[in-house]
């Protein structure tokens, strides 16, 4: 399979080992006035789903002047149904138009029937399941022709139909699609909380060879039906102390990769979010002095075939 | 607990998914919380997003009808309309289009009977924003049609032209609802009001007399002269300007550019 049959005629292709933030609209004209140093920028695909005008016009200044990561939010690889092709032609456009550097989407679904529900659902971790997931992934690779990280999820319940871990799930989802993950690191306090696991044991299992972008956010707090701590990934305020602590962790086990701040909800002012992006590049710069990690060496490596 | 080869895993979303939208719904077997127990207040979190998440992006698209019902009010209604009519597409930039419609039909706002068609105005103004790019006909462009080939003349409407023909009078309620206008509004009076957007930038104005007619026969492939004819029919004798009108609709952008030469009937 060709990774990237169009090459590329823009600089800055590739989204490099530095921090980025989530593009938001009400940001794009201090942006491109300041020209902030920010490793890249991501993008939620399905909102430059329209024909035209002032949304790709802005996708198209960032792009010129800053690497881009393309997130798409509504494929529904979990879902039941077959992929939704219409779909998939409109993010092989986007990805062929705009030439980002880093193409990802999520292990959950979001579609059933004929409903679209705007949520990222959870899965059952089962060998049914897994050969869905499977499947829809080759299907994704086939159609648009490079290869997409997949996302963990942050889960809030758990399935008595689950005869296997997440970590195992997304193992095997690596070894038979040959995709790569995108490791969201608040999705895995967020979920490790919830599950009442243990995160770091999580990324102990995680198969961290396959990252090739980290996701940081912040959760909100709530509890359960019993009193426990419930924590809700919503992506509404700054990211906390537990999840940059597990980044640290993360990053020692992997050396410096590409890592974005995404903060949807109650969106700051665009100076508030670089500075969770420095924030974030100052661990990924500590986490790189001395040498280039083996890990992201491999990765390099495997890009490039 | 091990999945039932006899039950497919596929049953589980197959309940999951109708519990979503549907409170009265029992929360899906086999959703657990970490002991393994049936965590309603969990599963509650999914029900929560997708409906906050909807009704938000229900919102997003229509200011107007949130500045004219309160939020409060707003968001109980859209919570309604979510529930029974979720989009079908991942694209939620194209959901609630049918809004106009759910408002139509819900009888408490009965009374309220230009609710849809400022619904619709504001639609068309999502439209218009994400229409594809295309340059505009400008007034020079006509300029340079032969003379004898002007009346026969057919235009292609702009990709983010649109127009509503009603009869309240929902530009004044649009502006005063959306874009902070100070001007009186009459609910007597009915408005005709055209959406354009000659570069990034909606731009929505009332039209004159008769314009929505000319504009309606243009869209159809009429000549100028025959929507003019059609237009000036359309309303009491004298009260069609056709120079104004046609004036209006280039100045708003609301035809796409041509090239006169390769025009067909610039051959004939």
């Amino acid at each position: 399979m060709v990774l990237n049959p169009s090459g590329s005629q823009r600089a800055f292709a590739s989204v490099p080992c530095r921090s980025g933030a989530g593009l938001k609209g009400s940001h794009v004209a201090e942006i491109l006035e300041t020209c902030p140093d920010i490793g890249f920028f991501e993008v939620h695909a399905e909102n430059y789903m329209g024909a035209g005008g002032a949304p790709h016009r802005q996708l198209e200044a960032i792009r010129s002047a800053y690497p881009v990561s393309l997130h798409g939010v509504g494929l529904s690889i979990g879902a039941e149904r077959p992929l939704d092709e219409a779909h998939l032609a409109r993010l092989k456009a986007l990805n062929e138009h705009y030439e980002p550097g880093l193409f990802s989407e999520h292990l959950a679904w979001s579609t059933h029937d004929m409903t679209y529900f705007n949520d990222l659902l959870p899965v059952p971790y089962s060998a049914e399941t897994l050969a869905r997931v499977c499947d829809h992934i080759d299907r994704v690779h086939e159609v648009i022709g490079r290869k997409m990280l997949l996302e963990n999820p942050s889960t809030y319940v758990a399935f008595t139909q689950s005869t296997m871990s997440e970590t195992a799930f997304l193992k095997e989802v690596v070894r038979r699609t040959g995709c790569g993950l995108l490791l969201d690191v608040n999705n895995v306090h967020v979920s490790c909380t919830n599950q009442q696991a243990d995160p770091e044991t999580y990324l102990d299992a995680f198969p961290l060879e396959a990252v090739g972008e980290i996701h940081l956010g912040g959760h909100a707090p709530d509890v359960d039906d019993a009193g426990r701590p419930l924590l809700i990934d919503a992506h509404d305020r700054a990211v906390d102390e537990a999840v940059w602590s597990l980044y640290e962790y993360t990053l020692g086990k992997t050396g410096p990769l590409p890592t974005l701040i995404e903060w949807d909800n109650n969106v700051p002012a665009w100076p508030v979010l670089l500075s969770e992006a420095t924030a974030a590049e100052r661990l990924l710069k500590k986490a790189g002095s001395g040498q280039m990690s083996s890990h992201h060496a491999g990765l390099e490596k495997r890009r490039a075939v | 607990m091990r999945s039932d080869p006899g039950r497919p895993d596929c049953s589980v979303l197959a309940a999951f998914a109708p519990a979503l939208l549907d409170s009265a719904l029992e929360v899906p077997q086999g959703v657990v919380g970490p002991d393994g127990q049936p965590a309603p207040k969990r599963f509650n979190v999914y029900r929560n997003n997708v409906v906050v998440s909807l009704v938000e992006a229900v919102m997003d698209s229509y200011p107007a009808i949130v500045k004219l019902l309160g939020e409060d009010y707003f968001k109980a209604a859209a919570r309604l309309f979510v529930t029974q009519q979720p989009p079908q597409s991942p694209v939620l930039i194209w959901y609630g289009a049918d809004f106009a419609g759910f408002l139509e039909n819900f009888p408490p706002l009965e009374a309220y009977g230009y609710l849809p068609d400022v619904a619709r105005l504001e639609w068309a103004w999502l439209e218009a924003y994400h229409a594809a790019d295309a340059k505009i006909l400008k007034p020079e462009h006509l300029a340079a049609v032969p003379e004898d080939q002007l009346a026969d003349l057919t235009v292609t409407l702009h990709p983010a032209c649109r127009w509503i023909r009603s009869d309240w009078p929902v530009f004044s309620l649009l502006s005063v609802n959306r874009f902070d206008g100070d001007e009186g509004v009459d609910l007597n009076e009915g408005q005709d009001v055209l959406v354009t957007r000659p570069d990034l930038d909606v731009e929505v104005r009332l039209m004159r007399p008769g314009c929505a007619v000319l504009l309606e026969g243009l869209a159809e492939g009429l000549s100028l002269v025959q929507a003019a004819e059609r237009a000036a029919g359309s309303v009491p004798e004298h009260a069609f300007q056709f120079d104004k009108c046609l004036a209006d609709l280039l100045t708003a952008g609301a035809f796409a550019e041509f090239d006169v030469l390769s025009r067909p009937e610039a051959g004939k």
